[in-house]
């Protein structure tokens, strides 16, 4: 059963000489419960997928489909329960006057729940937060700290795929190691779909099941984590990517 | 032993809170050569602090001091402002870690780079322009006279970054402090940007700083590395041999991260010990 489907996606920003496409004909399914990466160079397309499955790059074409029901121009308010966003870099993806508690009160009820305060403190200890950082801003908080409000947030609606962009990029080792463990167990504990953006070849090798590698705009090569591992790359591109991160 | 040309004594940062001073960096000694010196630690262990000590870019009420910042026989520490200002950017030069927030949102790439490059050196506009295109394209920036003319915000994290790369060395600076320059950059881009930098290095006896979280980056690229942990050195080692690394925050570091060639299940998270940042600092002194 196949979560999500895109189809020959084509996006590109700008005009006639600044014209640029982003991605070009990309084609990938992600099935249900599976972690799905996407890897590429910066500028290959990668978060660009992202960005037009959630409407946030508006100029597409091609066909998306989501749990078999086609996305169209106009996403309505259930796809937004179903899909959800965590950005790359934690530092600017929350607010900077809002707490924690409001950042995910509004998510919650802008989605109509009516048990806000419950489901509050419920997503900080999923999270590993704890009740002492409800109140918090975003200042007093860490990079690691930060993202997994980012990653609440995202909780909240109760998704069944969450997109990740680049989650543990912006961070340090150690803590990516907290926020990768955190995700892997949000993922078993939920049943949750994974498409994760990253250009961390190891990143995708430790979270993903299958990857697609992405040039210039293009799917060159999809690939399981197995022959990632044995280094089986056909692409020459994926060959050299495989040996640039070793 | 090589020439040094960068050689800190004592160096503390300080700022001073409601809840009494903080120290960011507490004590770090060493000295730079002509060579490619990493500093690795996590964010907080105050990599990024030093480097902005040197280049006094540190704005009160924090407190940069130091028995000596001395840059070839001239002790930066001593420099007026005004002096200070001939040293940035021609002297000892600063990629900054975000690209984001360091260029300029409302110029064109173009201009900014014109502008660095006519600053420190008199030169026609045309002639900067093709200066500027050339160091473009030496950070392989493909389509280098598009971007001369686009924004910030036009251009990837990658691309900023290697834009802030040309800008930074189009000068020729004697030394190159990179805080993360490559934190941003993928892999493949990471590799050409560092091939880049290390032919600076070589061709013109540049010395390097290359401040970084990314410790198979720093073992691989750098001669030698510094490893902090709360404002103070723990560890100096080649950096050749920073994978038998004895501290045990070195250790947990080079641990917890994943690995395609060793897959497992739960990746391994750093148990601090309140020790590490008592121990007084170690001397990276040559």
């Amino acid at each position: 059963m196949s979560m999500l489907d895109v189809n020959g996606l084509n996006v590109w920003f700008g005009k006639n000489r600044d014209r640029v496409d982003a991605v070009k004909g990309a084609t990938f399914d992600v099935g249900q419960g599976e972690s799905f990466g996407l890897v590429g160079e910066s500028g290959s397309g990668k978060s660009t997928i992202l960005r037009a499955i959630t409407g946030l790059a508006p100029n597409w074409s091609g066909a998306m489909t989501l749990d078999g029901k086609p996305i169209g121009k106009k996403r309505p308010k259930e796809f937004f329960k179903t899909v959800q966003m965590v950005f790359q870099d934690p530092y600017a993806s929350l607010h900077p006057r809002h707490s924690v508690d409001q950042v995910l009160g509004e998510t919650l009820h802008l989605h109509g729940f009516k048990d806000i305060d419950a489901r509050v403190v419920k997503l900080l200890d999923d999270v590993g937060l704890g009740q002492k950082f409800r109140f918090r801003y975003p200042h007093q908080l860490s990079g690691g700290q930060r993202q997994r409000v980012a990653i609440a947030r995202a909780l909240a609606p109760e998704p069944e795929l969450l997109l990740l962009d680049e989650p543990t990029s912006a961070l340090d080792v150690s803590v990516q190691a907290e926020i990768l463990n955190l995700l892997a167990d949000l993922r078993n504990d939920r049943g949750l779909t994974y498409l994760m953006v990253s250009h961390d070849l190891s990143v995708v090798g430790h979270m993903c099941d299958r990857l697609a590698v992405m040039k210039d705009g293009e799917i060159v090569e999809i690939l399981g984590v197995e022959a990632l591992r044995a280094m089986n790359a056909t692409h020459p591109y994926s060959k050299q990517l495989l040996q640039a991160s070793l | 032993m090589m020439s040094t040309l960068l050689d800190v004594q004592n160096l503390w940062v300080r700022f001073p809170t409601r809840n009494g001073v903080f120290d960011a960096v507490r004590g770090v000694s060493f000295t730079l050569g002509r060579e490619r010196l990493g500093i690795v630690g996590e964010s907080g262990s105050g990599k990024s602090m030093t480097g902005r000590a040197i280049l006094r870019l540190i704005r009160p009420p924090g407190i940069v001091e130091a028995d000596q910042v001395n840059l070839e026989g001239q002790d930066l520490m001593k420099l007026s402002e005004k002096d200070m200002r001939s040293v940035r950017g021609q002297r000892i030069s600063m990629v900054m870690q975000d690209p984001k927030f360091s260029l300029n949102p409302v110029m064109t790439i173009g201009d900014q780079i014109i502008e660095a490059y006519r600053l420190h050196n008199s030169a026609s506009k045309a002639d900067a322009y093709n200066k500027s295109l050339e160091m473009l394209e030496a950070v392989s920036i493909r389509d280098a006279e598009r971007v001369m003319r686009a924004y910030p915000h036009e251009m990837s994290g990658g691309m900023g970054q290697r834009i802030m790369i040309a800008m930074m060395l189009i000068p020729n600076p004697e030394i190159l402090i990179a805080d993360e320059p490559t934190s941003a950059l993928d892999v493949s881009v990471q590799r050409q940007v560092l091939d880049i930098m290390d032919k600076l290095v070589k061709e013109r006896g540049m010395g390097l700083i290359f401040i970084s979280h990314d410790l198979n980056l720093v073992a691989d690229f750098c001669d030698r590395v510094l490893i902090m942990y709360s404002g103070r050195i723990v560890e100096v080692c080649d950096a050749d041999k920073l994978h038998e690394a004895k501290h045990p925050y070195t250790r947990g570091l080079l641990n917890s991260l994943p690995r395609l060639d060793a897959p497992r299940d739960r990746l391994e998270v750093l148990e601090r010990d309140p020790q590490w940042s008592e121990a007084p600092s170690v001397s990276g002194s040559e």
